[in-house]
């Protein structure tokens, strides 16, 4: 199962931090939300983070993850040579991941 | 005075009219705000200043004041807005000069100056650099502090109908007109809190009425393509409806108002403002109506007495060069287009900081990517930041010679040259900014 089937996502940027929210649309799923969608397994996913750059901060009572991504944006939207230099597209990439319900939680 | 009725105009430098047009006839609005102020918009306001004294405000100005001053003034909406970028009292002098062409008279329009201090920045450490700001040299172009409310409540109080400002951190330009009609005390942290996510919530117009948003099958969002403005009905205790006209495209639900809650945000507890750290971490919206969400749950604690201040510095020149590839092994192709400039801009390595070579279409957003077997086309696109506009060129011509001299079927090749802009960042004590006010009366036009 992809992560956009169960959720909902929005990138923003400052300086060369991006942010990422990751919003459950059923309330059900949620602490698969939670439980999955770990700083690690983001790092991994985009493949050009390193785990300790991401900072994951809950929201429960909203069914929501905000996950802050340090040096994401290549130097910030202004010297950035990225197509997408806002990083506006990380969001509904980071919905591309995969949930296995199968897999170990330990990261 | 119970209700607050407070809509956003604008939520970029280049945001659409007619939603803001739209709000300001029909909302009953006490105040239209226009947030037109990135990031990096101040520092290229302020070359535009340089080379002409009596620009370096929002090319945009113009427009957006002839469009909504008649009916704003018609209907006693007041208007607050950062389009004053680089030159606020330009912006306001510019403005008067609409308003008298328009035939407002006694119409007030007030410049909020303060945020720039580029005289006073040369000590600061740049986040970024880790330096003074100093060391840039003459590459050092501009330095805005994020203020508070202070100027902009003091040109309320003055009775401006119009208030244009620089920079202020983007939540303040409606926090203001709260704390301006409510009396809210200025250590009223959980007020205080309340309006700054009312702002926040407000400051991107259209992305929480269902713009970047939208996700067909998924996500729909009703005639996008009519897309109405945000508004919020605030009362004294900062309790807000979120809402927007009807008749208007868009949707506003717990789904919206939560991705733009967290928009740009970094720890929900303490987003770090002028006046408050606001406390968004138990904010919790409620469906009213379809359309309207009730927001609650802000609090707020003080200040932290430092002001964020964005610097802009010219940091080289970037090349960019395109080309498409399509059809049978176009992946590869494009792969080889990619390694035949690297090799032909290995002579210029020295005066490269930092290049890319992607596909769009393959791997330009996520390095992590892989192409399909049956990619049907892919763009290459070449980058580089050079030292200078010479270097930057040569990428430039480098995928453009591609044509003749690069893999078959080679296509539609395009390529710019921008001198880069770059902005850091560093604090600085928010005793240090001192915020004025200049005050216009427009007068009849004497024949």
């Amino acid at each position: 199962m992809k992560l956009h089937e169960i959720a909902h996502a929005r990138t923003g940027d400052k300086g060369d931090v991006s942010n990422i929210s990751v919003i459950a649309y059923d309330p059900a799923h949620w602490p698969i939300i939670r439980d999955h969608v770990t700083p690690a397994r983001v790092a991994a996913h985009f493949g050009s983070f390193a785990k300790e750059d991401v900072t994951r901060y809950t929201l429960p009572h909203l069914h929501a993850l905000n996950f802050v991504i340090r040096g994401a944006l290549t130097g910030g939207v202004t010297r950035s040579l990225a197509l997408d230099a806002h990083g506006k597209c990380l969001a509904s990439v980071l919905l591309e991941m995969e949930i296995d319900m199968s897999a170990s939680l330990t990261d | 005075m119970s209700i607050i009725r407070i809509g956003a105009g604008a939520g970029f430098q280049g945001d659409r009219l007619a939603p803001a047009l739209d709000l300001a006839e029909r909302g009953q609005l006490d105040y239209l705000v226009f947030e037109c102020l990135g990031e990096r918009t101040i520092a290229s306001a302020q070359q535009a200043r340089r080379k002409d004294p009596s620009r370096g405000y929002d090319p945009l100005l113009e427009r957006r004041m002839r469009a909504v001053l008649p009916v704003c003034a018609k209907n006693g909406t007041r208007i607050v807005t950062n389009m004053g970028a680089a030159n606020p009292v330009g912006a306001a002098q510019h403005t008067a000069r609409i308003a008298r062409e328009l035939g407002l008279s006694g119409l007030k329009v007030a410049a909020v100056t303060g945020d720039d201090v580029l005289d006073r920045i040369g000590r600061f450490v740049l986040d970024e650099t880790g330096a003074p700001a100093s060391e840039l040299g003459d590459r050092l172009v501009s330095a805005n502090a994020y203020v508070g409310i202070d100027g902009l409540v003091e040109a309320l109080a003055g009775g401006a109908d119009v208030v244009i400002c620089g920079r202020a951190s983007d939540p303040t330009l409606f926090l203001a007109p709260l704390v301006h009609e409510f009396g809210w005390a200025r250590d009223d942290w959980e007020k205080l809190g309340r309006g700054v996510l009312i702002g926040h919530l407000l400051e991107c117009a259209a992305q929480i009425t269902g713009g970047y948003f939208a996700d067909p099958g998924v996500k729909d969002v009703p005639d996008l393509a009519n897309i109405g403005h945000p508004l919020a009905e605030v009362d004294a205790e900062g309790n807000a409806t979120i809402t927007k006209l009807p008749g208007t495209g868009g949707r506003i639900t717990r789904a919206t108002c939560i991705e733009q809650l967290l928009y740009e945000i970094h720890d929900p507890a303490r987003y770090l403002q002028p006046d408050v750290v606001a406390d968004f971490s138990s904010v919790d919206f409620h469906d009213l109506d379809p359309d309207r969400i009730g927001v609650s749950g802000a609090g707020g604690t003080p200040a932290t007495g430092q002001l964020k201040v964005s610097v802009g510095y010219r940091d080289g020149w970037i090349g960019e060069g395109q080309i498409s590839y399509a059809g049978a092994n176009c992946v590869a192709r494009g792969q080889l287009a990619i390694e035949t400039v690297r090799a032909r801009l290995a002579p210029y390595g020295a005066q490269m900081f930092d290049e890319r070579g992607e596909m769009v279409g393959v791997n330009s957003v996520w390095p992590g990517a892989r192409a399909a077997a049956d990619t049907p086309e892919v763009r290459v696109r070449c980058a580089a930041r050079c030292a200078d506009s010479d270097t930057a060129r040569r990428v430039v011509e480098e995928v453009e010679g591609l044509y003749l001299a690069g893999p078959a079927g080679g296509g539609g090749a395009t390529g710019t040259v921008r001198e880069v802009l770059a902005i850091a960042s560093t604090l600085m004590p928010a005793n240090a900014v001192t915020s004025g006010v200049e005050m216009l009366e427009v007068h009849r036009e004497t024949a």
